[in-house]
């Protein structure tokens, strides 16, 4: 037997509740995060990410008192991010009782963040959220990839997907792993909210830079589309929300189907 | 009711720990020294945080720690909080408790450090911690070393990550898990209620 891969439900939350962005932009109304995340972990979820979405943009506090609450109905691990600025942000996340604290635009902001994060709570503590966009103004230093014949670079994007760094992302993802962190989030903003499938080149790329876990997020619209990153990528785990959340497919579901196409999941 | 107490090294997520002891039915009390372990019947180290700061916040507590253990409280350890028994780890550079003969090692990089995810157990011999616990069962690992007990008729289990990776170690009153029970679903739950039982007696 072996390590499983992973499926995680994604609660995008924005003011208490769950939402659903489409390219980052159009925000749909989806439910409460503590019914759901009790829904999820009962359905055999392995994992859920907690994203308070607003967070970095508007620097809010992450909402204490709901992870507290998300926490306490579930068994399984719990990753939460949004507006972790420092020490203090990670360590009131942790004690709410999150397992993981999820660090973007922070990070990019004050990249010693995350060796200081990992040297006090242990690197298994630290995810660092990629939001990743293509790039088609080609710059030399870039890792540069074509696709359709049309060549670009992977570019890193903070403030919720709106605001470009000019980061290469397969240097980035190498330099928090260097740092200290001990998972990646990654998501593809070119296919986030389009229910078209995930990015299977980006994924494929920055699992082969990093030795650490990667977890696939962006454009699953159907099981079909988390078959295909488990099949074409070594990545360790696949994150959906929308599909989720709308009752379309349950976990459970999903992951028996995963199980008969031969990915090894826990059921 | 059974009365517990879980060690805060400062340095991560009690709180499931907690509600899932307390979804057992334990009154828990989060301490930050042993002066009263007297009033409780089980201490808990928790799996969050990095071997030295974790050690330095156990300092003051070590001799105390000991005479835990001489006197049977039964102790739970968990991931860290396991990795603390034993005398050094490669994590850090302070020595660890020193309760259990061995050291704690890196997972080969070969593989992807950390270890996370659910993995199975493997089953080795009949425990305590694992009574009622199928063969195969999934539990949440997350950690990037490994125990070596120089006994290693300690380990009870251990589970596959390229490598044997022990799992659940038994010394008397003495327990660790690898993985995180309080995030294993319904298995780990069983475990913890194993646990609980012993503090009972």
């Amino acid at each position: 037997m072996t390590l499983t891969k992973r499926v995680i439900p994604c609660l995008d939350v924005d003011n208490g509740r769950v939402v659903k962005g489409m390219h980052f932009k159009s925000i749909k109304d989806a439910g409460d995060p503590v019914l759901l995340a009790e829904k999820y972990s009962q359905e055999g979820a392995d994992e859920l990410v907690f994203l308070d979405i607003t967070a970095s943009e508007q620097q809010r506090e992450t909402i204490k008192s709901l992870v507290q609450k998300v926490a306490q109905v579930i068994d399984i691990p719990f990753t939460v991010g949004g507006g972790v600025k420092n020490l203090q942000d990670a360590r009131d996340i942790l004690l709410s009782g999150a397992d993981k604290v999820a660090i973007n635009t922070g990070a990019v902001k004050n990249p010693e963040i995350i060796t200081k994060l990992m040297e006090i709570f242990g690197k298994q503590c630290v995810v660092i959220a990629m939001d990743v966009k293509r790039n088609y103004e080609i710059k030399g230093d870039r890792h540069i990839f074509t696709s359709d014949s049309k060549k670009f670079w992977f570019e890193v994007y903070i403030y919720g997907g709106k605001t470009p760094t000019n980061l290469d992302a397969i240097d980035w993802a190498k330099e928090v792993e260097r740092r200290g962190a001990g998972e990646i989030l990654l998501t593809s903003i070119d296919m986030d909210g389009t229910k078209e499938g995930y990015d299977i080149q980006l994924i494929k790329e920055i699992v082969n830079a990093v030795n650490i876990p990667v977890v696939a997020s962006g454009g699953c619209g159907k099981p079909k589309h988390m078959l295909d990153v488990f099949l074409q990528t070594n990545v360790d785990a696949a994150l959906a929300a929308s599909i989720f959340h709308y009752k379309t497919h349950s976990v459970d579901r999903v992951k028996e189907y995963l199980k008969e196409n031969g990915v090894p999941v826990r059921l | 009711m059974v009365k517990v107490a879980i060690f805060d090294y400062g340095a991560g997520n009690i709180f499931s720990l907690k509600s899932s002891l307390e979804k057992n039915e334990a009154q828990v009390d989060i301490i930050t020294n042993l002066e009263k372990i007297k009033n409780y019947s089980g201490l808990l180290l928790p799996g969050v945080g990095n071997f030295d700061p974790a050690i330095k916040s156990l300092n003051t507590s070590k001799v105390a720690f000991q005479n835990l253990v001489k006197n049977q409280i039964p102790i739970l350890g968990i991931c860290l909080g396991m990795e603390m028994f034993f005398e050094k780890s490669e994590e850090g550079k302070l020595g660890g408790l020193g309760i259990l003969d061995g050291e704690v090692i890196l997972l080969p990089n070969k593989f992807k450090i950390p270890h996370m995810g659910w993995n199975n157990l493997q089953i080795k011999k009949p425990s305590v911690l694992l009574d009622g616990v199928k063969e195969g069962s999934w539990v949440y690992f997350v950690h990037s070393y490994r125990v070596k007990p120089k006994n290693e008729e300690i380990i009870m289990a251990d589970s596959d990550y390229g490598i044997n990776v022990p799992a659940v170690i038994e010394n008397q009153t003495l327990f660790g898990t690898q993985f995180h029970p309080e995030k294993s679903s319904k298995v780990g739950s069983i475990m913890i209620k194993n646990f609980l039982r012993v503090c009972k007696k």
